[in-house]
């Protein structure tokens, strides 16, 4: 195995990782507080990388661009939360499922509508576009690092959040028992909002994020909520730890496999069907990941701890 | 009671659960000071009555009001922040948070509880502070409940079954804590099944039977007609 590639790719692993992350908490934390499945939250991430890309051309600046589109990500979280997702608390969860699946058709198709089919151009921004060199004369892309830097400093300041703040406290008595939180005097429906809102600027900032990177396309946020629903059952509903984790493991397991699967199963299977398993095996992979993970720990790697769903 | 009329005022209050009627007109008072019980059997409805007036259960009809508000058909946050402290039954402490993030969550932060009077009431809690409240034994989440509640700094206490359950010895120091904070001059409205014990702490009492007030009236009073309410109070 060639040392260089392999930590390219475990670079590579990390990067996924942490946008998984940024997707997974906010999917984690409204679902193990309000017990709502948000399947528009991939949609929020491409609002993101959009409004990211439309304001960086605008003002010609990444952060600056950067700096408008993640309010403009939350406003947009917020409005959906009023017009349509707080009528669905409470509710069964398929028709939580049906309506926002319903909210992913909209919006898909109203981003069509505003920026037209083809994907947006979002270029990496100049402070970043060069390559840096790791040891033994590997480069790696300087964005790609500022993306994990950034997503390990947003991963952070999140855990600092929930783990020592008043809000926090909080967040976390309402995924346990939000109706004794109430009775404690909490207005559970501004927390909700609130936590909601901290969603959207999360999946928000992780699209921004990836946008230079990656195609800017109204499908863009399809595939990455699938992954992200990977990770939260892995790490465990309602966990924000447990998403980093999740996210980490899925991120480099992903990476890794398409990678160096194929070669691996060239040392016990002749080339030729190695070619054929080695991809259909390695796109298993994370799904293999998770069943492993439930059948050895059936609430997930790390637990909301006490939560009563 | 002063001149202002009592604090809380429950009358006529009736309540369901889908179909089920479980309160058909429940009309009772605390006043300023006044340590009231709700007595009755399992089943006859004390709970419910509790999260009618806490706004947790709508109820169907019949009003809810509290020091002048008018608390009937609201959310339950604002009769917590009206001073309507809640120690529910089953306790119900947040098992994920430690518990000093139990007290702390959701304090008031403006009147005169503090953690440290919480502590000082509970000592075993200042011992246990960075426990998560889940690791707690029985008896130490009910002294956490209780603490809990007080940190909102309630104007009355509303407890449900707070002995249930526990040994002797916790009871008895639950019971010394009731009593010091009624000397304190803290209403509370206790529902418990240890007469004994609630007549040494309550001015009045009420007796509930299937969603109705049977009989209200003094500690003397109970006990003179303590016969013929043993078949309701089923003690
Ligand atoms: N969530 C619920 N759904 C349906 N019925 C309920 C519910 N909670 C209570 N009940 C019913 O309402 C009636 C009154 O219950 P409630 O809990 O108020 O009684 P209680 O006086 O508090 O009893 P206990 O002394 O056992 O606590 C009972 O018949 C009970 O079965
Ligand atoms: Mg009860």
């Amino acid at each position: 195995m060639d040392p260089i590639l392999l930590a390219v790719q475990t670079l590579n692993g990390l990067q996924l990782g942490v946008l998984l992350f940024l997707v997974a908490a906010g999917l984690t934390l409204v679902f193990g507080i309000m017990d709502f499945i948000n399947l528009a939250h991939g949609v929020q991430y491409m609002i993101g990388a959009y409004f990211a890309a439309t304001f960086t051309a605008v003002t010609g600046s990444f952060l600056l661009g950067a700096a408008l589109a993640l309010p403009a990500a939350v406003l947009v979280g917020v409005a959906l939360e009023r017009v349509v997702f707080r009528h669905f608390y409470g509710r069964d969860h398929l028709d939580q499922v049906l309506a926002t699946f319903g909210v992913i058709f909209f919006l898909t198709e109203l981003v069509r509508v505003i920026w037209g089919p083809t994907p947006l151009s979002f270029p990496v921004p100049a402070w970043a576009s060069h390559s840096v060199t790791l040891f033994g004369g590997a480069t790696y892309p300087a964005y790609r690092l500022f993306i994990i830097g950034g997503g390990l400093a947003v991963a952070a300041g999140l855990y600092a959040l929930v783990a020592r703040t008043r809000f926090g406290m909080l967040v976390r008595a309402g995924a346990s028992n939000p109706r004794m939180l109430q009775a404690l005097g909490t207005d559970i429906k501004r927390l909700f909002l609130l936590v909601f809102a901290l969603g959207a600027m999360l999946a928000g900032f992780a699209g921004l994020m990836a946008g230079p990177i990656l195609s800017v396309e109204p499908s863009m946020g399809d595939n990455l909520l699938i992954l992200a629903f990977v990770v939260i059952v892995i790490g465990g509903l309602g966990s924000i730890q447990g998403a980093f984790l999740g996210a980490l493991l899925v991120g480099l397991v992903d990476t890794l496999g398409r990678s160096f699967l194929t070669d691996a199963v060239k040392l016990v299977l002749p080339a030729s069907a190695a070619v054929d398993v080695g991809p259909a095996l390695s796109s298993m992979l994370i799904y293999v990941l998770m069943a492993a993970v439930l059948i050895v720990s059936p609430t997930g790697l790390l637990p909301a701890k006490g939560a009563t769903r | 009671m002063g001149t202002a009329g009592p604090m809380l005022e429950v009358s006529g209050l009736q309540a369901s659960y889908g179909a089920g009627q479980v309160l058909f007109g429940v009309d009772l008072r605390v006043g300023e000071g006044e340590v009231v019980t709700l007595l009755g059997r399992n089943g006859m409805g004390k709970t419910t009555t509790v999260n009618a007036i806490m706004g947790l259960l709508a109820p169907k009809a019949g009003r809810v009001a509290f020091c002048g508000r008018e608390l009937t058909g609201r959310p339950a946050h604002e009769a917590a922040r009206a001073g309507l402290g809640l120690v529910p039954e089953g306790r119900q402490i947040f098992p994920n948070l430690t518990v000093r993030e139990n007290l702390v969550a959701t304090a008031d932060g403006r009147g005169a509880w503090t953690l440290s009077r919480v502590f000082d009431l509970f000592p075993r809690l200042r011992e246990r502070q960075d426990q998560m409240g889940g690791s707690l034994s029985g008896g130490e989440q009910q002294m956490l409940a209780i603490g809990r509640a007080l940190m909102t700094n309630p104007r009355l206490l509303l407890l449900d079954e707070a002995t249930e359950g526990l040994a002797p010895l916790i009871r008895k120091e639950i019971w010394q804590v009731l009593l010091s904070l009624k000397r304190a001059g803290q209403s509370i409205l206790v529902i418990d099944k240890n007469l004994k014990a609630l007549k040494r702490i309550a001015d009045r009492h009420y007796v509930l039977e299937k969603g109705r007030i049977v009989w209200q009236g003094s500690g003397a009073e109970l006990e003179a007609e303590r016969e013929r309410l043993e078949r309701h109070l089923g003690v």
